[in-house]
């Protein structure tokens, strides 16, 4: 689950002087969280690829300069966050740039739907409906947020590293998690107080 | 079932919900809001609800490959289709 705790399955040294067998192992260990992430962040599995490519390309081309205070992960996360985030302002111009504070669309909004849906069975939570749930209400998150969100929580990055990555500070990434995973919380409740109440309906 | 949620300490206490679940909150504004829990059954049921929302998250985003095409297509715009590791696929 957490890229970023993988062992190091590849000679660091080999991969920066350019040995592509080695580079192969690179990929092989992260194309997959890579991928899922630009995929999230973009919606759209085309789009999804080119930057799948493009960080590949750009890590193979750059290698040379990675200077290996960061892990190799947040590196390759940082080429394709910006590359994800370059093509997003491309598409949409209007987009606010990842680090200015203050768009409203990003406040915190207070809690509306107070159900406790916790004592669902996981199969239930975790079902093909479920999963489709889930994927759906982060792509409403506004991408600051977004982006935040899938480095933390489901690619696994601590603070720092998602600091680091985003360029932002430590505490901006606190702020926008919280928000982020509030709205998540507020979704995926609409839903299921839906469904609690259907089922009590139902009786 | 379904209560407005407007007290002000929950809202003042709200933006700490986040590092509390994570256990990285400092220790007094965590003394806080567990005292305020006692009594706020609608904050305990929020906290409930984003700690498990995280945990879905979590269990969802499970080591992903990507598509035997698209990887492919990887290893062809990196001039690297003798290195694919047919193992892989």
């Amino acid at each position: 689950m957490n890229s970023s705790e993988q062992p190091e399955m590849f000679s660091l040294e080999a991969v920066r002087a350019g040995d592509p067998s080695e580079f192969a192992k690179l990929i092989e260990a992260y194309s997959g969280p890579i991928y899922r992430l630009a995929l999230r962040m973009l919606n759209n599995p085309q789009d999804a690829e080119d930057i799948l490519q493009e960080t590949f390309l750009k890590a193979y081309r750059h290698m040379g300069s990675f200077d290996g205070r960061s892990k190799i992960s947040t590196w390759l996360y940082r080429i394709a966050t910006n590359e994800a985030l370059m093509h997003l302002r491309r598409k949409h111009p209007e987009a606010i740039s990842i680090d200015e504070p203050g768009d409203p669309a990003d406040e915190e909004q207070a809690p509306l739907q107070i159900v406790d849906w916790c004592c669902l069975p996981e199969e239930e939570l975790l079902s093909a409906e479920g999963r489709v749930l889930l994927d759906r209400a982060v792509d409403t998150l506004p991408h600051r947020l977004r982006v935040v969100f899938l480095l933390r929580d489901i690619e696994g990055l601590s603070t720092r590293e998602t600091a680091d990555v985003l360029g932002l500070s430590e505490n901006a990434v606190k702020t926008r998690l919280s928000r982020a995973r509030l709205r998540l919380r507020e979704q995926l409740s609409t839903y299921y107080a839906e469904r609690i109440r259907g089922e009590e309906d139902g009786k | 079932m379904e209560n407005k949620h407007d007290h002000k300490k929950c809202r003042d206490l709200l933006g700490s919900l986040s590092e509390y679940v994570d256990g990285t909150l400092d220790d007094s504004l965590c003394l806080e809001l567990e005292r305020h829990m006692l009594d706020c059954e609608n904050c305990r049921i929020v906290v409930d609800t984003l700690r498990k929302t995280i945990i879905l998250y979590r269990a969802n985003a499970e080591p992903v490959e990507i598509p035997g095409d698209v990887r492919q297509r990887l290893y062809q715009r990196l001039n690297m289709q003798d290195f694919i590791d047919p193992q892989g696929s």
